[in-house]
């Protein structure tokens, strides 16, 4: 399992893309398997701050709900509008269109975070490939 | 898996080799899903598929007193069974509530062949041999080792089934069943179902088990047949609102309670609970296990409260996001005033108070 290189990674199965003061967060490859097909996707507003670690919105599949953290400290700028009508995004392209919010973030928000190959280690090592 | 003790069901093998996904399930490791809930929901709507319900437990009625001891403890009234026919009923408490719903086969005067859920067999059975305690005539025997249960459903079942006996399936009408053979093993074939499509179940030896789902997902290839798990099986029996025992059914909820008026059958004479469902329906009942739809945004879940006039009024019992019909839907006993179509209420879901419409049960009927 192959996790693009141009971003970072939480242990519990987030992933960050920084770009100058921008941040783009989505839910992994691996997650969204995890998850099965999700059909309600419930994400803040742009304005809502939030910790790093904290509560960022709910993913709910057919059979479960599933919250999602935020990897950053920062500001909600924008919400996937696009989920609202098509959840399976996160499914079919959980690192592209299937995003969830974008955060303004302070340089330096996303240190400490894995990198695509560390984050593949943790993966093994949770016996999860 | 943590739990060393869990049970596998026959066909676990298939399973693995498909990738399905394993959980613990009423202590079996169970496929919950293969290739995903929506597209085997979908196929067992439009086409065929196949469920593994080996888990379900078989309890076996024998004995001259056999049917006196089936109508003591059920509230459906299984004197109305012939031999072949099947039945839906509730195995009561003397309060009138559910220690389990399942299905009554009449084998013979003296053999009635009892389906129960798979998380409440144990309870079931020995809540049967205690009932037997001075009952001379009857005798149960748990055979939920003996067989292996394949469930085949959709609109195609018939055809795929077919390609692997010459019992002649049209002409078994539902909740009824043969002994025939598929693919040359002994099989009891039944045209019952839990999902609100037409469909079969079929009771096998373990050991043919195997052999029988590779033969019928061949059989039903050109249909489109795919194996569906507990995921798909929950959300089907869902919009056909069939419930669910630990949901929307238990030992606190009575037949009346829950909508299912059609099987207590007080003038058949005793049996557990007659006094005080009679009661009930004398009294009438409180709550009402009621259908809705979410107007606002969000789905509900089993378990969350149902809010009305700024009080809590109810619980969800099963909710969840229909995949045929698009919308998000839920099942939970509110009072009865609030549980006519078109009324209204909230759910709380994370705090927040989402609101709801009272619609017709079942969500999904197929069209015959």
């Amino acid at each position: 399992m192959a996790q693009p290189n141009d971003r970072l990674y939480t242990k519990t199965h987030e992933w960050v893309k920084v770009a100058g003061g921008e941040a783009s967060v989505g839910i992994t490859q691996y997650a969204q398997e995890q998850l099965g097909d999700v059909v309600f996707v419930e994400l803040p507003a742009a304005g809502k701050k939030v910790d790093k670690g904290a509560a960022l919105g709910n993913i709910e599949s057919v059979k479960a709900v599933s919250e999602v953290f935020s990897p950053v400290a920062g500001e909600v700028t924008t919400a996937n509008g696009e989920l609202e009508a098509h959840p399976e995004l996160i499914n079919r392209d959980p690192y592209g269109g299937g995003w969830l919010v974008r955060l303004s973030v302070a340089p330096g928000a996303s240190d400490g975070l894995m990198d695509a190959a560390a984050y593949e280690a943790f993966l093994a090592e949770e016996g999860a490939h | 898996m943590d739990e060393p003790h869990l049970k596998r069901t026959p066909l676990y093998e298939c399973h693995v080799e498909a990738k399905a996904r394993i959980v613990p399930f009423a202590g079996f490791e169970m496929p919950v899903q293969y290739a995903g809930v929506l597209e085997e929901h979908r196929a067992v709507r439009t086409a065929v598929g196949l469920f593994d319900v080996s888990h379900m437990g078989e309890i076996e009625v024998i004995g001259r007193r056999a049917l006196d001891f089936v109508q003591y403890v059920t509230c459906n009234d299984a004197s109305k069974l012939t031999v072949g026919r099947a039945q839906y009923s509730g195995l009561m408490t003397p309060r009138g509530t559910f220690v389990d719903d399942l299905l009554v086969h009449k084998m013979s005067d003296e053999h009635y062949f009892l389906v129960v859920n798979a998380a409440n067999k144990d309870k079931d059975y020995a809540y049967l041999c205690a009932q037997l305690v001075g009952f001379d005539g009857a005798d149960v025997v748990d055979r939920s080792n003996d067989y292996a249960q394949i469930a085949v459903q959709g609109p195609k079942a018939l055809p795929t089934l077919q390609k692997l006996t010459v019992t002649n399936l049209g002409e078994i009408k539902y909740y009824r069943f043969v002994h025939g053979a598929v693919d040359g093993a002994a099989a009891i074939i039944a045209r019952t179902g839990y999902t609100g499509e037409d469909g079969f179940e079929i009771y096998v030896a373990p050991g043919d088990a195997p052999r029988l789902w590779r033969k019928l997902l061949a059989a039903g290839a050109e249909f489109g047949i795919v194996p569906a798990g507990l995921g798909a099986r929950d959300t089907l029996r869902f919009e056909a609102c069939m419930p669910l025992y630990g949901n929307d059914i238990d030992d606190t909820t009575t037949p009346f309670e829950a909508g299912l008026d059609w099987i207590v059958k007080p003038d058949k004479g005793g049996f557990l609970g007659r006094e005080a469902l009679l009661r009930q329906r004398g009294d009438g009942i409180r709550r009402k296990l009621t259908g809705f739809e979410m107007t606002g945004r969000g789905i509900a879940r089993h378990g969350y409260p149902i809010w009305a006039g700024g009080k809590e009024v109810g619980t969800v019992t099963s909710g969840t996001h229909s995949p045929t019909l698009g919308k998000a839907l839920g099942m939970g006993y509110v009072p009865v005033r609030l549980s006519e179509v078109g009324s209204s209420f909230e759910v709380e879901i994370r705090e927040q108070k989402v609101a709801a419409r009272v619609v017709e049960m079942p969500f999904y009927r197929r069209a015959r």
